[in-house]
């Protein structure tokens, strides 16, 4: 033969199961990455841009003096620091993200594709009207899809979240009592299951709080609604399906309740997943409710925000939507962006937020609505039932599942920490053991009412095998818990996560003496 | 359907695996009146094609920005933002994660946030900055709401040349406040000085002022700052052009307690109005009476340097109904997408920008001033200024579109039915134009005068 | 010097008109690290069973009331500044904040030891 000495080894080798202590800290894939204001000042550019003229200013005496105190990186220095600080995170397209309450379904690329189209990225808001009608026909198809599928007649499109489409929501229940002179209601009814931010709202428009308990079948307790009601009474506000995963049957004697009493029913469409299309929330007796775009229309979480939350609205309280809104004109549309341009009858109490709403948003849910359709959306909610049903029936015999018997979920189930009793493992160490199992955790400790608590929402978009997979992760997990402390089996628990890039930070720290910003080692040293 | 991944026969089986005949067996607790038996009347489903073919031909009905000499501002601003910014934000990792509640698996969340906490107290001249409001319009209101919990005083001054949407959600918010916080807004004039100093009293709890403001002015707010600390009051600062802060004094120099910026100049684009990125600073002494999340730097069990969101507290999943707000999301994304572009401007770029923004107006102003009948009404301003036409500015705008340019926005759309500012005309400046541009819009309005 | 304990989980200490006012080793342990303390403005009157005080630990916001009326005259800085001592030593110098007491009547419902103790058995 022809010798050729290039040969190498090529078979598998044995070990890697040892933890090496590398010199740069990195770790093959996962690598460490300092902030950029530890790179300092270097003269480095990262865009290119002309040099200015160097004309006289017309500043009027007010130009800055002084060093701003930014790093300097070139281009490929940025973009390697931003994809390692990515490489650091969980996201839904890494597995599933079982957060229950957040609807954490696949964020469908079609939808960033349609936002970035230059005829909806790359226009103004306060272009005449006239140049943008493709913009507000989208606006109104929007509103027209999402008031045909709760049916309700109206609909504000401005509120930029959840949280601020609630506030939008009372505070068009505050107008429509002002407007009836009836400033004595001031009280709002909130079930003690109730997400934080309802009683934020409500706070922050100066209504007082009264927590309505829940019945042993996890719904609001109705008697005792009803013994609270009086005619300082604004409103109630329930979510629907409950932050316990389970619908609340009483709703409409609830809305009834509510009415007869002379205020409204606020509804917190947080759970809107369960029940799209197959659900209006116009006959159960809802007179406001806010959608969340980036929970039930997928748009996406990115990493805390941006989010969406247009409020449909009742007949009684359709004429206090807040500016801006479009209305037809003609054959084509019109933007309202002042009081003087209502028309009859309509009486916005005001206005949220500059400019028109989360555009970007709407063009993604609108992407998003119109590739499911009403058949899809309603297969959607089926499929999202379905998923956390079957994860509890698969889990209630190893898991304490409050409500696991009393009948059928939503499209979340809630689990408590009745079955670590005796274990030492808290609800937090059983999240964090689950993080190694290559899971984000599930929502912990929300809703209050139970001990513990841990809300499964596997969403629509996970596939049978992804469920079972993680079935067997969660089932694995509880056995080992209730086996014990025998042979350090619960060290799995107290010390993890063990193989994510940090493990379990000091919160207490953070807290106490709080570092909000990088400062020059030089100025931190001075300061001790 | 390529988004629903259970086939028939795996609902199937998971049917008999939870012990229901049906779908319908789920769906039990409901109503049976409020059951749906069909799906509801809108179209049924599309494939991507469809879609893309619908919403592109809404899309082209619109006229972009970059397809022709663009001078529209007013509270929103065309930059030019580099390609790898849009690339990033779009990675897995950034654009399907969640809020970093499980820090373990969020630190390039997290990092980023306190990367872009640091930018902003830095640009603002501030001690401490949140993770971000919603914008800078629903962050002027939180602004407002903390210096009345700070003062407990009950009377917030505006100034009449804060961005009428600005003050109507301060309004707004405030109307409706429990802190029964009353909202006293200054007179509208283009250039007259604004006394609002004199306005200042002892139940004062914050003056509000828009620099540089709605008309472009550009003002040193060192004396007013003086006024109204003296009389116990904040002085909160609204920048609406967050490139403005490359050149011009920061609002802390200038004696700002509280900062709120608009940050969309910044990696965020035009985006029709949303979603933008509230940044929010404030002094050390206020940090806990700060709204929105912040982040915070930490160590882990092995002594390595992380973060965490911290400051909890304040918030509503704990606090509820005792929260600073009850704000639950941030800009998230947005936020990642200013911290980028800012991080590839750096120093001197972030300072060149703003400087390019700057000529770019003076340029502008001195072609408009050669049009017949134009009268340029600002004298100092950033990248922004006002001008006076001899007839209605809306109409103008109208006819300018009719011959392929977008000039500026007519303050009759942001103050409809004043008179006195009928025939003015606010007009934006940056650094995408090119003189090609600027003649264009010249002879355009000349000839639309004519 | 005589320690009363309160069902909202307050230990007060008295010495003569001067109440020292903390939180019970039991709610210390319930909380968590402490990280923030809020503590009562000098001279600010307060009212028996009121809001006085804020304590906070990561997760969670806790309010302290007065088990008694009166007049605050000095407020512990040093836990301001330190909220570690909360954890340390609740019931010594961990103490909150002293009133000088408007109605020794608000002593005559409160708790000893021995009945906080077992108030807390029973209602874990």
């Amino acid at each position: 033969m022809s010798m050729n000495n290039q040969g190498r080894p090529t078979h598998a080798t044995q070990g890697g199961s040892e933890q090496i202590l590398t010199f740069t800290g990195h770790r093959a894939l996962v690598q460490e990455e300092d902030l950029i204001f530890d790179r300092g000042r270097s003269g480095k550019w990262g865009v290119d841009l002309p040099v200015p003229k160097g004309r006289a200013n017309r500043l009027g005496g007010t130009a800055r003096k002084g060093e701003i105190g930014l790093p300097d990186l070139s281009e490929p220095e940025t973009v390697r620091h931003f994809v390692r600080l990515s490489q650091k995170n969980y996201s839904i397209d890494t597995g599933l993200f079982p957060l229950g309450s957040c609807t954490m379904k696949h964020n469908p690329r079609l939808n960033e594709k349609m936002a970035r189209l230059p005829g909806f990225g790359d226009i103004h808001p306060l272009q005449p009207q006239e140049t943008v009608q493709g913009a507000w026909e989208l606006i109104d198809r929007l509103a027209h899809w999402l008031k045909t599928l709760t049916g309700m007649p109206a609909v504000a499109m401005s509120p930029k979240a959840g949280a601020h489409g609630e506030l939008c929501g009372l505070m068009a229940i505050k107008a429509a009592l002002q407007a009836r002179g009836e400033k004595q209601r001031t009280r709002i009814l909130v079930p003690e299951s109730a997400h934080g931010t309802n009683p934020a709202t409500a706070a922050l428009i100066g209504y007082t709080v009264d927590t309505v308990p829940a019945t042993d079948r996890g719904r609001v307790d109705l008697a005792a609604l009803k013994a609270k009601l009086g005619p300082d009474v604004a409103a109630v506000m329930v979510t629907n399906p409950n932050t316990c995963g389970l619908f609340e049957d009483e709703v409409r004697e609830i809305a009834d309740a509510i009415h007869g009493a002379g205020g409204f029913f606020y509804c917190d469409g947080a759970n809107y997943n369960a029940i799209v299309g197959r659900v209006r929330p116009g006959d159960l007796g809802v007179d406001a409710m806010h959608i969340n775009l980036h929970k039930t229309f997928s748009t996406p979480h990115g990493g805390g925000g941006p989010g969406a939350g247009p409020v449909v609205f009742s007949q009684a309280l359709a004429p206090f939507v807040p500016l801006p809104y479009v209305v037809a004109d003609g054959d084509g549309f019109r933007n309202v962006e002042h009081s003087g341009e209502a028309g009859d009858g309509e009486t916005p109490f005001g206005r949220l937020t500059a400019f028109h709403g989360q555009m970007g948003m709407f063009t993604r849910a609108m992407s998003y609505m119109m590739s499911h359709g009403s058949d899809g959306l309603r297969q959607v909610a089926e499929d999202a039932v379905l998923n956390a049903n079957y994860v509890l029936a698969q889990l209630k015999d190893v898991m304490s599942a409050p409500f696991g018997d009393t009948g059928p979920c939503m499209h979340e189930a809630l689990f408590d920490d009745e079955f670590l009793k005796g274990t030492g493992v808290t609800t937090l160490d059983f999240a964090k053991a689950l993080i190694d199992e290559g899971y984000h955790p599930m929502t912990v400790y929300f809703p209050l009412v139970v001990h513990g608590a841990m809300l499964v929402e596997p969403t629509e978009t996970e596939s049978k095998e992804t469920l079972d997979r993680f079935i067997y992760a969660m089932r694995s997990l509880a056995l080992e818990a209730k086996a014990g402390n025998k042979e350090g089996k619960t060290d799995r628990f107290s010390g993890a996560p063990y193989l994510s890039p940090r493990s379990r930070l000091d919160e207490t720290a953070a807290a106490r003496k709080p570092v909000l910003k990088w400062t020059p080692p030089a100025a931190a040293q001075a300061a001790e | 359907m390529r988004y629903l991944p259970l086939t028939p026969g795996e609902r199937q089986q998971m049917l008999a695996a939870i012990g229901a005949r049906s779908i319908d067996d789920l769906f039990v607790d409901v109503p049976e009146a409020a059951r749906l038996k069909d799906p509801v009347d809108l179209p049924r489903f599309m494939g991507e094609m469809q879609v893309e073919r619908e919403l592109g031909a809404l899309a082209a009905k619109n006229m972009t920005a970059s397809s022709v000499p663009f001078f529209v501002g007013a509270g929103a601003y065309k930059h030019h933002v580099p390609a790898s910014v849009d690339h990033i934000i779009q990675r897995s990792e950034f654009l399907t994660s969640y809020t970093p509640y499980q820090p373990e698996i969020a630190q390039g969340t997290l990092q980023y946030l306190f990367e872009f906490q640091t930018q902003v107290a830095a640009i603002t001249g501030m001690d401490v900055a949140n993770a971000s409001m919603y914008d800078g319009s629903t962050g002027t209101g939180e602004a407002v709401l903390m210096a009345a919990r700070i003062t407990k005083r009950h009377k917030a001054v505006l100034s009449g040349r804060l961005h009428p949407h600005y003050a109507d959600v301060v309004r707004t918010v405030c109307g409706h406040a429990g802190a029964n916080l009353a909202v006293e807004i200054g007179g509208v004039h283009p250039t007259a000085p604004e006394d609002l100093a004199a306005r200042i009293d002892s139940d004062t709890s914050c003056v509000v002022v828009q620099n540089p403001d709605c008309f472009g002015n550009l003002a040193d707010l060192r004396a007013l700052a003086d006024a109204a600390h003296a009389k116990g009051a904040l002085l909160i600062v609204v920048v609406t052009e967050a490139v403005s802060l490359g050149l011009v004094t920061s609002p802390g120099a200038m004696g700002a307690d509280i900062v709120v910026a608009e940050g969309q100049s910044i990696g965020v684009g035009l985006q029709f109005g949303g979603p933008y990125v509230g940044l929010f600073a404030t002094r050390e002494k206020y940090m806990r009476q700060m709204p929105g999340r912040l982040c915070g730097q930490t160590v882990d069990g092995q002594g390595r340097r992380g973060f965490v969101l911290t400051l909890s507290t304040r918030e509503q999943h704990i606090r509820r109904e005792k929260a600073t707000s009850n704000i639950c999301t941030n800009s998230g994304l947005m936020c990642l997408a200013f911290t980028i572009h800012m991080t590839l401007l750096g120093e001197h770029g972030f300072q060149r920008l703003a400087q390019l923004n700057h000529e770019a107006a003076c340029d502008l102003a001195d072609a408009l001033a050669e049009v017949p009948g134009v009268e340029v009404l600002t004298r100092s301003y950033f990248n922004e200024f006002t001008v006076k036409l001899p007839k209605p500015a809306a109409a103008v705008v109208s006819a300018l579109v009719k011959k392929g340019v977008l000039g500026g926005v007519p303050a009759s759309r942001l103050y409809p039915g004043d008179k006195d500012v009928e025939n003015l005309l606010i007009v934006a400046a940056t650094e995408v134009n090119t003189d090609a541009c600027r003649a264009a819009f010249a002879a355009a309005l000349t000839e639309v005068l004519s | 010097m005589t320690v009363y304990f309160t069902d909202q989980h307050e230990w007060v200490s008295v010495d003569g008109d001067i109440a020292t006012v903390g939180i019970t080793t039991h709610a210390a342990e319930q909380l968590g690290d402490v990280v923030f303390v809020e503590l009562p403005a000098i001279g600010k009157v307060v009212a028996a069973r009121k809001e006085a005080a804020v304590v906070e630990s990561v997760k969670a916001a806790s309010d302290v009331y007065t088990p008694v009326s009166g007049e605050v005259v000095e407020a512990n800085d040093a836990v301001a500044g330190e909220p570690a001592k909360v954890n340390e030593d609740p019931e010594g110098a961990g103490w909150f904040f002293k009133v000088k007491l408007s109605n020794h009547e608000d002593l005559a419902n409160l708790m000893d030891k021995a009945a906080y103790d077992a108030f807390v058995a029973s209602n874990g």
